[in-house]
């Protein structure tokens, strides 16, 4: 892994939610979204990023791909910093990143056709003529596996795989090469899931790309991800490429999601790890390790010093003091 | 691809089924009392656009030797009024005019209002200073608000159709700012901001589309108070000038006929009426027919 080409890399970022309060709405504490995320993707892989819900997951990618303004820390793409740059400087970045969202329907202006949708892409980033840009609008369409004469028609006539598929044609117009997959495939039923992630691996291969891939369900990141990332409260806990992560996962966390995943086979029972207590509130972030306050195996160092980010073998890292 | 393939044949059905504004329309018209009120704005927009055509008279046109005839005389069916014009004609022009001044009071202030609270939902900077702004002229009385207008400009129906415009702007200015907190949390907008969308194309190709059914029937409603306000400016001898045919006019220039011939004041008032009556219950009626709680397409 460590001889591939680094796409983008995140050093420290933090995002913090202010909480206002009182008629003066002044700052009285922050939530903290993302703390202290470190991490390099590498070109063409796929990395999952999986947490529980209000992890910061979501956050993380908006953050990235510069959705949300980020509190401290570094973007770069492909080695050049884009995070704190102009707003006008950013805009062939932009079309470099892209995002998938988890719904769809919602991310589709229900008063535009899917064409014009379509379209819309290339008349903000490039100069080319109106038939061209259809055509190409056209292509796209039957790349992602819906017909052409779709480009007349209006979201809500659309179920949700073929949405899901819009979202992704979107996402890929302009040929970028980082995409974030924010619970991309979470809202669909199974066996639709399944012909998206098709669709994307499809797209992955013919057009070099790369995924942030986000998402709560174990068992799709699995199949899917090439490396995992897993947060807690807006913390990194464990990275890993997914064969080690799944066979020999470090972090507490880690272990209680895994054995969390429903098993195929009844009777055939694993040893479940179960959480004590409510995800802490992010507004009073622990001192300390962020899981101390469920973790099982937890000591008094826990609750007091931030456990480092250490390399445990080969591309496997961890956050915490006792594994 | 099952579930896709049942989607497909939904589509292929679909594709019969009739624009949003059709359907906007059928709603409306199954409402009892909004098709009536459409069925009186539709003649009176007939009346208003043939007007020369159905009237045998200029309404401008004396004769005073048929003062005061009553409704139902020879030649003259509504009357005529104390100059002996004939109160029909003058009913008809009048209805060009007040269409004409609703019409045009409602646009400017649509304009106005819609930018304002473009901006001001948009753009959160700026909403404090232009929402306090649309408080002040909140706080005037409206009709106070259109007299102080005309008193600074002059009277005159072109003021106070400058007058009714910039009182509209407040009510629109709110209407559409908070339309537009609600619809940019959408994702569709977030998702046109990930593409690298400018503000001004998110606003005004996402945001405006989205926002249309208050603003239409805030304009329906709106078409009501600006007729009434017009013909009370008239009535107060701050609008139209006499010989001018319009309702407001007419009943304050029939006033002093009250005894001897009622239909001088009656006949406008009930046009008067009729109409606002008409706008308000369509708006009304366009108010449930765009309810997206009542929509069946999702």
């Amino acid at each position: 892994m460590s001889n591939q080409q680094t796409l983008l890399e995140v050093k420290n970022l933090k995002k913090y939610f202010p909480v206002k309060s009182g008629i003066l709405k002044r700052t009285i504490g922050s939530v903290k979204a993302v703390e202290d995320v470190s991490i390099e993707v590498y070109e063409g892989e796929t990395l999952g990023v999986v947490g529980e819900s209000g992890c910061g997951k979501s956050t993380f990618g908006r953050t990235i791909l510069g959705l949300e303004e980020r509190t401290e820390g570094t973007i770069s793409f492909r080695g050049e910093k884009i995070s704190g740059i102009p707003e006008k400087n950013l805009k062939k970045f932009k079309k470099e990143m892209q995002m998938i969202f988890q719904d769809p329907y919602a991310t589709l202006n229900p008063r535009q056709r899917i064409g014009d949708a379509l379209e819309e892409a290339f008349i903000i980033h490039t100069d080319i003529p109106k038939k061209e840009r259809q055509q190409r609008v056209r292509e796209l369409l039957t790349e992602v596996g819906l017909k052409e004469e779709y480009y007349e028609r209006y979201p809500h006539e659309f179920s949700g795989g073929q949405r899901q598929r819009i979202g992704i044609a979107r996402a890929i117009a302009l040929n970028p090469s980082f995409i974030v997959c924010d619970e991309a495939v979470s809202a669909l039923d199974v066996s639709v899931q399944a012909q998206i992630i098709k669709l994307l691996k499809k797209l992955q291969q013919s057009h070099q790309l790369t995924y942030l891939f986000i998402s709560h369900d174990l068992g799709v990141v699995r199949n899917v991800c090439d490396r995992v990332l897993v947060m807690y409260l807006g913390a990194t806990a464990e990275l890993a490429s997914s064969t080690q992560l799944y066979k020999n996962p470090l972090h507490p966390y880690t272990k209680a999601l895994l054995s969390a995943i429903p098993r195929p086979v009844p009777g055939r029972k694993k040893e479940r790890v179960r959480l004590e207590g409510e995800l802490p509130n992010a507004a009073n972030y622990p001192n300390g390790c962020p899981f101390h306050t469920r973790c099982p195996i937890a000591t008094e160092k826990c609750s007091q010093v931030r456990p480092e980010w250490r390399e445990m073998e080969e591309g496997h890292f961890v956050a915490c003091h006792e594994v | 691809m099952a579930s896709e393939a049942i989607a497909d044949k939904k589509i292929g059905k679909d594709k019969k089924k009739e624009s949003r504004f059709i359907q906007t329309f059928r709603r409306l018209v199954k409402n009892k009392l909004a098709l009536f009120g459409l069925i009186v704005i539709l003649i009176q927009l007939l009346m208003a656009v043939s007007a020369p055509a159905i009237v045998g008279y200029d309404p401008l046109e004396q004769n005073l030797s048929e003062t005061e005839l009553s409704v139902g005389s020879e030649g003259h069916w509504l009357g005529t009024d104390n100059y002996g014009r004939d109160v029909w004609s003058r009913l008809v022009f009048g209805a060009r005019l007040s269409l004409i001044v609703g019409v045009t009071s409602v646009v400017i202030g649509l304009i106005g209002g819609i930018a304002l609270g473009l901006l001001a939902g948009y753009y959160k900077k700026l909403d404090g200073l232009i929402m306090r702004f649309v408080d002040l002229l909140f706080a005037f009385p409206g009709i106070l608000l259109a007299m102080l207008i005309i008193a600074m400009l002059g009277t005159s129906l072109v003021n106070v159709v400058i007058a009714i415009s910039i009182w509209s702007i407040p009510g629109c200015a709110r209407i559409v700012r908070g339309s537009v907190l609600s619809v940019k949390k959408q994702e569709y907008v977030l998702a046109m901001k990930s593409l690298g969308a400018s503000d001004r194309r998110i606003i005004l190709k996402h945001i405006l589309p989205n926002c249309t059914a208050p603003i239409i029937v805030f304009a329906t409603m709106r078409m009501a108070t600006s007729i009434l306000s017009t013909s009370a400016l008239s009535f107060l001898g701050l609008g139209a000038q006499p010989p001018t045919p319009e309702w407001g006019a007419m009943i304050a220039a029939g006033q002093d006929f009250m005894w001897s011939a009622p239909h001088m004041t009656i006949v406008p008032g009930i046009a008067i009426m009729l109409v606002v009556f008409a706008f308000n219950v369509v708006g009304d009626g366009l108010r449930d027919a765009l309810d997206p709680n009542m929509n069946v397409d999702n």
